[in-house]
């Protein structure tokens, strides 16, 4: 890395105060007006349209596998789901999860 | 002054995310270090920008030497998921003081906002200053963790075992959170616009691709569920 004092520091801050102003972005701006029907009806999706999206490209493509499939990886992703859609349960589907994934990186590795 | 039970509930929903942000915060202090950052700049990322995912962005590409307005173009671009979630906690949390929706705003991070966005809309009777305890409660057992994770792993750095998917907590705890909200079709419908949109738009510079998806499986969502109302109203 070839960066000045100064340079680092102004990534940092700049990264920061941009980030800082798209989280307060609406929730600034929009206050306590009343938005229409049809964009709430939108924004209710906002979750679920974010989410899945930003992890899909971690599951099939993980850098640590330099982006090929990887059944561990794979393996582990489709236990979380299933053991959240049995139990429902927030915290029993993350340890279920990360102990699929251990077992299965222990057991093909 | 006693806290509210509103807080202590997303305190209690908030804690499952350590095992999470852990792993995550200890490898963000590891890789960054190891990138020729010192300590102050590496807290100073995870206190000022509390993004994961932006500050790995941001750190690779300062290993790769891009410019300067590059690094931060393409981190913010991961960050402009952000401002979607401030639009969708804004009709919940709109009504509160301006410096409580500033305080909010710092500690928007995916598992808060998921979190929070759940609760709220199962608990329409809410009020706005209990989703605000709400929130607070869920950040609590979070941000902490996250800045001491970051500490660690920039003091401790390589003794961090090498080899163990830990890379994985991410997508995993994100699955334990998207499961819960897939409750309608217009929910599903979403989720695989989202799905299959990043996978088209996968080339588009800067994490576009993402953007473009969201858009597209938020649209989706909607006109689902306009039909399915639609459907439901007729005679």
């Amino acid at each position: 890395m070839s960066f000045s004092t100064v340079q680092i520091w102004t990534i940092i801050v700049g990264l920061g105060l941009g980030s800082y102003l798209l989280r307060l972005s609406f929730l600034g701006i929009i206050g306590n007006r009343d938005l229409p029907e049809w964009v709430l009806r939108h924004l209710r999706y906002t979750a679920v349209a974010v989410m899945p999206g930003m992890i899909t490209p971690l599951i099939l493509f993980p850098t640590a596998t330099e982006g090929t499939l990887d059944p561990v990886r794979l393996g582990a992703a489709v236990a979380t789901v299933v053991i959240s859609f049995l139990t429902r349960n927030a915290t029993l589907t993350i340890f279920g999860g990360a102990a699929v994934l251990f077992a299965l990186h222990f057991l093909l590795h | 002054m006693t806290l509210p039970k509103d807080f202590w509930q997303g305190f209690r929903d908030g804690t499952p995310f350590i095992l999470v942000i852990l792993p995550f915060g200890a490898v963000f202090g590891v890789v960054a270090t190891e990138a020729g950052l010192n300590l102050a700049q590496v807290m100073g990322f995870s206190v000022l920008v509390i993004a994961g995912a932006a500050q790995f962005v941001a750190v690779q590409m300062m290993v790769d030497n891009a410019p300067v307005l590059i690094v931060l173009a393409a981190s913010l671009a991961v960050n402009l998921r952000m401002a979607m979630y401030s639009a969708s906690l804004a009709p919940h949390l709109g009504k509160i003081s301006w410096w409580k929706r500033g305080v909010v705003s710092y500690f928007m991070v995916d598992q808060a906002y998921a979190a929070s966005i759940l609760k709220y809309e199962h608990t329409p009777d809410m009020t706005p200053q209990g989703k605000f305890a709400y929130y607070l409660g869920v950040v609590t057992p979070i941000c902490p963790v996250w800045y001491a994770a970051t500490w660690a792993g920039a003091s401790l750095g390589t003794a961090v075992p090498a080899g163990l998917p830990i890379d994985f907590a991410v997508p995993i705890t994100f699955l334990a959170l998207i499961v819960p909200m897939l409750r309608s079709m217009a929910h599903v419908a979403a989720a695989l616009v989202s799905i299959i949109g990043v996978l088209v738009f996968a080339a588009l510079p800067f994490n576009l691709g993402l953007l473009v998806a969201a858009l597209l499986a938020m649209m989706a969502g909607a006109e689902v569920e306009r039909r399915i109302s639609l459907r439901r109203n007729q005679p």
